[in-house]
């Protein structure tokens, strides 16, 4: 069965998504890249302060998300190695059922890091059958985050933080099923 | 497949992520650098419809560690800004993402990214909106 006909909409080969095949870098990243570079010396003509703070909080995030971003290498290369797309297909594809979506769930909101770092990843589950709908709520489920809660709680109280984290729940659910009917066939 | 051929199939893969997340890490920096809760704080009106969108919307320019989200939240209680808003910023922050945007179009499909983003943004609103009313009806004073 191809991928098209299990319903799986494949992400962009040759970005991140190990694609299979490209040996070329994508240029629009470094494009990207580089007008970021441009946006800075622009502010920096203007407030020099502002973009020496900046790079201040951007050492702090290179070295809050290096592990991360390590961790995310690690599941790629294992799931290269060792997840073949017939598992992919049974546990997150289209005929996984509830247990796809539990596995979305928990996989979302144990996951650490800001969620771009797992982007890559997420590219190579879908190249191997991960349903869309299911990479939507694995992104959505980054908002609850177990060991933030205590702080969660200590600024806005634990009313609100069991009230919002049930409502995020909910949200990412349909949040899913709307991504995957809007998405269709990319 | 062996490790030597699939460790620089991921490595490579890694390399076309890396100036896209380097971009981001930095664009997200720079608006953190430069926004003050106070210059959040300045643009809501009180409306309860009108702030959470204002809150989904500067949280979905900004964005990163969740950590900041909370900070400037609790700030921006702190200067009577209400908790429907608050909420929104807090819930766009980590589910949605316009300076990650051009990452997650590049990896994971422009079409995904675009509609993901978008519901998000909506649900962030709607999920604001509805803890409000829920904190409400548990005899909450907002």
């Amino acid at each position: 069965m191809s991928n098209r006909d299990s319903g799986v909409v494949l992400p962009k080969k040759g970005a991140g998504g190990n694609g299979q095949g490209n040996k070329g870098i994508s240029k629009s990243g470094w494009y990207f890249f580089a007008f970021v570079l441009i946006l800075y010396a622009v502010v920096a003509a203007f407030d020099i302060s502002a973009v020496l703070r900046a790079l201040n909080i951007f050492s702090g995030l290179i070295v809050q998300i290096a592990p991360v971003l390590s961790l995310v290498f690690v599941f790629i290369l294992v799931t290269d190695l060792l997840v073949k797309p017939d598992k992919i297909i049974k546990y997150l594809g289209s005929e996984s059922g509830i247990t796809g979506w539990l596995v979305a769930i928990a996989g979302g909101i144990i996951s650490s890091g800001p969620v771009y770092v797992w982007f890559p990843f997420l590219a190579e589950l879908r190249r191997k059958g991960m349903r869309p709908s299911l990479a939507a709520v694995f992104l959505y489920n980054r908002a609850v985050k177990v060991p933030l809660l205590p702080l969660m709680i200590f600024y806005f109280g634990v009313l609100f933080t069991v009230v919002l984290t049930v409502y995020m729940l909910i949200f990412s659910v349909i949040s899913g099923y709307l991504t995957e009917i809007l998405v269709g066939d990319e | 497949m062996n490790f030597s051929r699939s460790a620089l199939k991921t490595g490579r893969s890694f390399l076309q992520v890396i100036p896209v997340l380097l971009g981001v890490l930095l664009l997200i920096s720079l608006v953190n650098a430069t926004v003050s809760p106070e210059v959040y704080a300045g643009f809501f009106t009180g409306n309860w419809i009108i702030d959470p969108f204002i809150g989904a919307a500067f949280g979905s320019i900004a964005g990163g560690n969740p950590i900041t989200s909370y900070i400037i939240g609790g700030e921006l209680l702190s200067l009577h800004v209400s908790i429907m808003a608050v909420t929104a910023f807090i819930l766009s922050w980590v589910t949605v993402g316009l300076i990650s945007l051009p990452a997650e179009m590049e990896i994971l499909g422009r079409r995904f990214a675009l509609v993901r983003n978008l519901l998000s943004f909506i649900f962030s609103i709607a999920a604001a909106v509805l803890v409000g009313l829920t904190l409400i009806f548990a005899g909450v004073s907002l």
